[in-house]
């Protein structure tokens, strides 16, 4: 019953999506939001029902293997469209269309005159279905198809806006960069196969330990690849560059994509071939160094840069490093569990974000927002929520959730303290980017658009203008279109960030230390034969951690509060004063020029070797010779062709002559 | 009667045909000629068949005989409309397809 649940969890986006797509112009845009709304509640519904009738089973055997059909089956190499359900995938399936229902609903208002909507509401549900594919696969083969799916799904709707020339080169490079991941899952399946001789999860996670030594090169090279593979979907270093400029996307997208659930897909990979991962320590150490790294220097950048939805994308980035930290030292369920908060409070912020940019008339430079806070008095809230919750405030899901990651490291000791170390200066980091919007938007007198939606009731009217290059923009296809929506005007936006909002206060509840830990109970069957999965710091160790926390989080608000409330002039002092660094973190660290220099630049100067050189002279060469001499070879015999019928004729007759004199001779 | 007259006979319409397709220029009289020189060709292929005294030969006349029938259909349309269109009847002329 619980397999026939989730597929119906795989089934429903997919036809939410297709009945938007081939009803296009038949159906009026509400119904097309209705419809997706209503295919991802279902889903959603049906996962809640999967997950009921998983835990009706005994912990050791909390794990169904479903297979429709097989697609092949050659040489021993089988691959079926097959699903897995475990507590994992479980958790992962509610994690992804919980948070999309909200998210649909939230579009459902802000998109409203949008061109596009039909468009919209189909890439979006395609966007489910595909993370779905993604979390449900049950072998290497189809979390590819999934993975490669929802990189499509990805680009599709960066690029949505399709007329803004930013936005399709972001959705292109997005693209590229998930497509080099892809290549490293691919390498990495074909290994499995090659070393374990199986594809599905099961029998890889079954057999790995009796095939591998502990850091045997070939895990390790295997687990690495499945890095790569995760590095790009989760926008870690190197593979970071195309998050940010994801965010040319619509804000609905921004918060659903690039905050809640496709790059948070490299995390759930690693939590899924953790039994690889704990075989290779040294690939499970890569993880989790580069997620460090990328969680410190994307804290840097979101303190330098002033663009709203970049700021919160940069955080998005800083968060998944400590998840990539988390799944990397071994602390699994709170990888998993920063995963589950991270997506409510961020999608939150993106939400709130998004209003925000709407009452601007689509501007998002935070140097110009001011004085919110009277005029947005919902969204303001669900904005400081949002901030409590990424800075980890006591009480907030934040607060439980990264700093059980953080207190693991300090638990393993070791090397492991020194991420500790960095771990507690990129959250004190997070404090002070969060409470850098919270303090640059709301508060002090409010700037034109405020006032203007304060006095009126209603939105400013802007020019639609691309906010990155100030182009004129085509009204024609969407450009959020003429009318804005914010959250104070619009119902669905405002249920989806109310309850969003108080996922993010209260979510955090179900995994106090040493009086809950839903999550860890739950997903115990997964990683019931981890080697960490009874290493866990003692209640008191845990609330020290929190405490530690707590403290850094505060001290976090109050440099915010010192910095951009009580002397507004230091942050400017700071930028004199240290102006390297400070170009430095706003041209977020070079990510881009270094990927240019070392990648795209030496490709084009090839590609132009090859269209100077090699196109010219090799290939144009051989075209050009072969049609010289069939032109000359015509040339030859164009005579003949006199257009002569009676010469025709005796050219036959003097032919078949010949022939025939020639085999009376022979024959004579 | 000896098979000689028959074959004689046939080599002597052939011939007659053959000259007839190279030397005139109206394409009806040209056409004319083809058909004599199927014909001239069915004729050499019933005698044999005769000769030999089985059926086959008899039967490639038939076929022989439709295919002049198909053949003779489209050069008379080509002719017609070479008429109607008020062109020249004249082989010789019309040679556009020269290369």
């Amino acid at each position: 019953m619980t397999a026939t649940w989730a597929w119906l969890v795989l089934l429903l986006p997919l036809l939410g999506s297709l009945t938007i797509g081939l009803t296009f112009k038949a159906i009026p845009d509400r119904a097309a939001g209705l419809v997706g709304i209503a295919a991802i509640v279902a889903a959603f519904v049906c996962g809640i029902l999967a997950l009921i009738g998983l835990q009706g089973e005994p912990s050791e055997s909390r794990h169904v293997a479903s297979t429709l059909w097989e697609y092949a089956s050659v040489g021993g190499f089988e691959i079926d469209l097959g699903i897995y359900v475990d507590p994992l995938s479980i958790f992962m399936v509610l994690v992804v269309t919980g948070v999309s229902s909200l998210i649909h609903i939230y579009s459902y208002s802000y998109m409203k005159s949008d061109q596009g909507y039909h468009r919209f509401f189909s890439y979006l549900n395609f966007f489910v279905f595909s993370m779905l594919v993604l979390v449900l696969a049950g072998n290497f083969i189809m979390l590819i198809v999934g993975w490669a799916l929802v990189g499509f799904a990805s680009y599709a709707l960066i690029s949505y806006w399709y007329r803004r020339n930013t936005a399709t080169k972001a959705g292109m490079k997005a693209f590229v960069i998930n497509v080099v991941g892809d290549i490293g899952l691919y390498l990495a399946a074909i290994l499995i196969f090659k070393e374990v001789g199986a594809i599905s999860y099961g029998e890889v996670f079954e057999k790995a330990p009796e095939v591998f030594q502990t850091n045997e090169w070939s895990i390790v090279a295997i687990c690495l690849c499945l890095l790569v593979g995760a590095f790009a979907k989760s926008a870690q270093m190197p593979f970071h560059t195309w998050l940010a400029d994801a965010m040319e996307g619509p804000t609905p997208v921004s918060s659903l994509i690039h905050a809640a659930t496709m790059v948070t897909a490299g995390v759930y990979l690693i939590a899924r071939c953790h039994p690889l991962f704990e075989l290779a320590p040294t690939a499970a150490d890569v993880a989790a160094f580069v997620g460090l790294v990328t969680l410190l220097i994307a804290g840097t950048i979101a303190i330098a840069v002033t663009d709203l939805k970049r700021i919160i994308a940069y955080s998005t980035m800083s968060q998944i490093g400590y998840m990539f930290v988390g799944v990397g030292i071994g602390a699994y369920s709170a990888g998993m569990f920063h995963l589950m908060t991270h997506a409510f409070f961020k999608a939150l912020l993106f939400m709130a974000a998004g209003s925000v940019i709407s009452a601007m008339a689509n501007m998002q430079d935070i140097d110009k927002m001011k004085g919110f806070k009277r005029a947005m008095p919902f969204t303001a809230a669900m904005l400081i929520i949002g901030a409590l919750a990424l800075s980890g405030f006591p009480g907030t899901s934040g607060w439980f959730s990264k700093d059980e990651i953080i207190d693991f490291a300090h638990f393993r000791g070791g090397m492991y303290d020194w991420m500790w170390v960095g771990m507690l200066i990129g959250a004190f980091m997070t404090a002070i980017y969060s409470f850098r919007i919270i303090f640059r938007i709301l508060p002090g007198p409010a700037c034109k658009e405020a006032e203007y939606l304060e006095q009126h009731g209603h939105v400013i009217h802007g020019e639609p203008r691309n906010p990155a290059t100030g182009e004129a923009e085509d009204t024609e296809v969407g450009y959020p279109g003429e009318e804005h929506h914010i959250a104070e005007q619009a119902g669905g936006m405002k249920f989806a960030m109310g309850v969003l909002g108080a996922l993010a206060l209260v979510g955090g509840l179900v995994q106090i230390p040493g009086v809950t830990e839903v999550i860890t109970r739950f997903l115990e069957p997964t990683f019931e034969h981890s080697v960490f999965s009874h290493m866990h710091p003692s209640n008191s160790e845990a609330w020290t951690g929190l405490i530690e926390g707590a403290v850094i989080s505060i001290a976090g608000i109050a440099t915010a509060w010192l910095l951009y409330i009580k002397r507004p002039d230091l942050p400017a002092r700071f930028r004199q004063t240290f102006k390297a660094v400070h170009t430095l973190c706003v041209n977020k660290w070079y990510g881009d020029e270094i990927v240019d220099f070392l990648i795209v630049n030496p490709v084009k100067a090839l590609g132009r070797f090859a269209n100077r050189v090699f196109e010219r002279f090799v290939v144009d060469g051989a075209t050009a010779g072969v049609a010289g001499l069939t032109r000359s070879a015509g040339a030859a015999v164009r005579d003949l062709q006199s257009g002569m019928l009676r010469g025709y004729a005796a050219l036959m007759l003097f032919g078949i002559l010949a022939i025939v004199v020639y085999f009376l001779i022979r024959s004579a | 009667m000896d098979i000689e007259w028959y074959v004689v006979l046939s080599a002597l319409l052939f011939t007659i045909g053959l000259i007839g397709v190279l030397v005139r220029r109206n394409p009806v009289v040209v056409l004319l000629c083809l058909e004599l020189m199927l014909s001239a060709g069915a004729l050499a292929m019933l005698a044999f068949s005769r000769m030999l005294g089985n059926q086959d030969g008899q039967v490639f006349v038939l076929i022989v005989l439709v295919v002049a029938a198909c053949e003779v259909v489209v050069g008379l349309g080509l002719v017609v409309a070479m008429y109607r269109r008020r062109l020249p009847l004249d082989v010789d002329e019309m040679k556009e397809l020269k290369g």
